[in-house]
């Protein structure tokens, strides 16, 4: 296992290394966060809006706060609540996918038009309406988003179940009396894991996106704590004075979503080449 | 045939159009408890609360004040404003048209732009000129809207100083000022929308490119800009259609966004401001007109594809 997985990085493109560095770095920045941010991120430590100086990589933002260290702090939050979003929507994206296409019939048809109706305008036109009655917090929003994005992940879910479902190997475990859920678990879930995965990084950087406009917007994550949203928008003021402060954050997301993206092309085309060497 | 399978689209259109409306308005119930406390907190004075429930019709079972809601709605009365006690209507009305002026300049630049560079980019295929274009729509594809409006802000407003960096745009403007005003926004909003059309218009014209009539033209020895103009591009343009309307559904969601990096007096903004305020009939009024414009260029995608196929205009 560790063995193919050496060979596998080997064997890399380039951009695959690139999308490689970008994902473990954001990874160990976020984990890191509290041990390696120079200043507290809370505290004013300089003057407001300085460029970047050796005492501050990033410079500092509108209260004379490390921009570095705001950065790291942000980091973590974004990328943990946005992978808390993810996971959330795919254990209930998945579920309901795999139940709608091994149940068939009514079930499915409930499910799938229930998916339908709220796939029918877009995901951020239905979290503000939501969030407007809820009011904004960490909890709301993080299953507000899950279950909009489970949507596109019970499609996916539903498509490789029903696919499978007409096999043989699961005719014959139904046969024999099996369980709903043990052919969920045993039969369905190990052939669609390499899709789901790549499934997962894309939702991953669509939750990000989505999170960091909901912080743009001053919806998401709440002052005195900041994501990189909301970094830009307590910064957006800098810009009328020609000082890119927004655009380091914004500038995160974007190299974020671009490393993700890249690790992800990289497993579909590993994934396209092991069906092609898959022996008959 | 082809009229029955537009009309049953244009069925499932109206049916989703009554979903979504009732969804919209069913969102005030999602609450347990009393939704006028909720949004008011546990200290809100008897008052504040009796003028909610007034303001909101909640002493009327649901369907009741669905009914009201929606006849309300046709008639242009959105109920009034939590926050202002203006009608909705009132307020909401001017910053329609503000946001409609946006989106319909930036879908004015967009949509040659992007089937024009698409064509380039499908006439070059695999050359230099086509790999600067697919790689700056991918660049475009993968950034946040307000990291391009911000971009744009620095390098065109605070650097070169071309354009003003706040879009504001007040009544008696005439209309060169407006565009001048609203020049940064829309550009923003033409690279959000611009680089989905682009890769479509591409994938589509290099997919008829690739049929048997063209291989014949080129034998025959037309110049190949005349058979990417009249023979590729009459058949390219069905696609090429419902993906035009499929990404101007996507301006909904980028006016929002956009308007607020600029301070843009339009209905996104409104929203926004709504949202935080918690005022529910605003937010309600915003959220249906939107996705009303949402369903309805959706569902003219769907049309055009169904009325430019030619395999079913004529039914076996």
């Amino acid at each position: 296992m560790m063995k193919a997985f050496f060979r596998a990085l080997r064997e890399a493109s380039l951009s695959a290394w690139i999308g490689l560095v970008i994902v473990v770095g954001n990874a160990l920045c976020a984990i890191l966060a509290g041990w390696i941010a120079p200043y507290d991120p809370a505290d004013p430590v300089g003057g407001l809006w300085e460029g970047f100086t050796a005492e501050h990589w990033l410079g500092t933002d509108q209260l004379g706060r490390d921009m570095l260290s705001r950065m790291l702090e942000g980091g973590q939050l974004t990328i943990g609540i946005a992978l808390a979003v993810t996971a959330l929507a795919f254990v209930i994206g998945v579920l309901g996918g795999f139940i709608a296409a091994l149940g068939r019939g009514a079930v499915d048809q409930v499910l799938s038009r229930i998916v339908d109706a709220l796939m029918a305008i877009p995901t951020l036109l239905f979290a503000l309406l939501v969030l407007s009655v809820m009011g904004t917090s960490v909890p709301v929003l993080i299953v507000v988003i899950a279950i909009l994005e489970s949507t596109r992940v019970f499609r996916l879910a539903r498509a490789l179940a029903l696919d499978l479902a007409a096999m043989d190997f699961v005719e014959v475990a139904r046969l024999r009396g099996e369980s709903m859920l043990w052919i969920m678990r045993r039969e369905i879930l190990p052939n669609t894991t390499l899709p789901l995965m790549s499934e997962f990084g894309l939702r991953f950087c669509f939750v990000v996106l989505f999170i960091s406009t909901l912080s743009f917007l001053g919806l998401g994550i709440q002052p005195p704590a900041a994501d990189w949203g909301g970094l830009v928008r307590e910064n957006a003021q800098a810009i009328n004075f020609g000082i890119a402060a927004p655009l380091i954050p914004a500038a995160a997301i974007a190299i974020l979503t671009v490393g993700v993206n890249l690790v992800v092309d990289w497993m579909l085309a590993r994934q396209g080449k092991a069906m092609l060497e898959r022996p008959a | 045939m082809i009229f029955k399978l537009a009309l049953r689209r244009l069925a499932l259109g109206v049916i989703t159009i009554f979903v979504v409306s009732v969804l919209i308005f069913s969102v005030t119930e999602l609450l347990p408890g009393d939704v006028a406390t909720a949004i008011l907190g546990q200290g809100a004075t008897p008052e504040a609360v009796a003028e909610i429930h007034r303001e909101l019709d909640l002493d009327h079972p649901a369907y009741v004040r669905y009914g009201r809601w929606l006849e309300g709605f046709l008639k242009g009365d959105f109920g009034n404003s939590l926050t202002t006690n203006e009608p909705v209507s009132v307020q909401l009305v001017p910053r329609l048209m503000d946001t409609l002026a946006l989106a319909g300049l930036a879908a004015l630049v967009a949509v040659p732009l992007a089937i024009a560079l698409g064509l380039l980019a499908a006439i070059f295929e695999d050359r230099a000129l086509d790999k600067i274009i697919s790689t700056f729509s991918l660049a475009t594809i993968s950034v946040p809207e307000f990291f391009m409006g911000y971009l744009l802000i620095i390098i065109l407003a605070t650097n070169l100083q071309l354009f003003p960096s706040l879009a504001l745009v007040e009544p008696g403007m005439g209309i060169f000022e407006r565009v001048y005003a609203m020049a940064l926004p829309a550009l923003t909003l033409t690279f959000v929308v611009m680089a989905h059309m682009m890769r479509m218009t591409r994938a589509a014209v290099i997919d008829v490119l690739q049929r048997p009539y063209i291989e014949m033209a080129r034998l025959k020895g037309i110049k190949p800009w005349r058979i990417v103009i009249q023979h590729a591009l009459p058949n390219a343009l069905g696609p090429i259609v419902t993906v035009v309307a499929l990404n101007l559904a996507y301006l909904v969601v980028g006016v929002v966004v956009v308007e607020v990096v600029f301070v843009y007096p339009g209905m996104g903004q409104y929203l926004v401001d709504a949202v935080s305020k918690r005022d529910m009939p605003v937010v309600q009024a915003c959220v249906l007109i939107f996705a009303l414009v949402y369903v309805l260029l959706n569902l003219l995608a769907d049309i055009v594809g169904i009325l430019a196929n030619p395999r079913l205009r004529h039914p076996r």
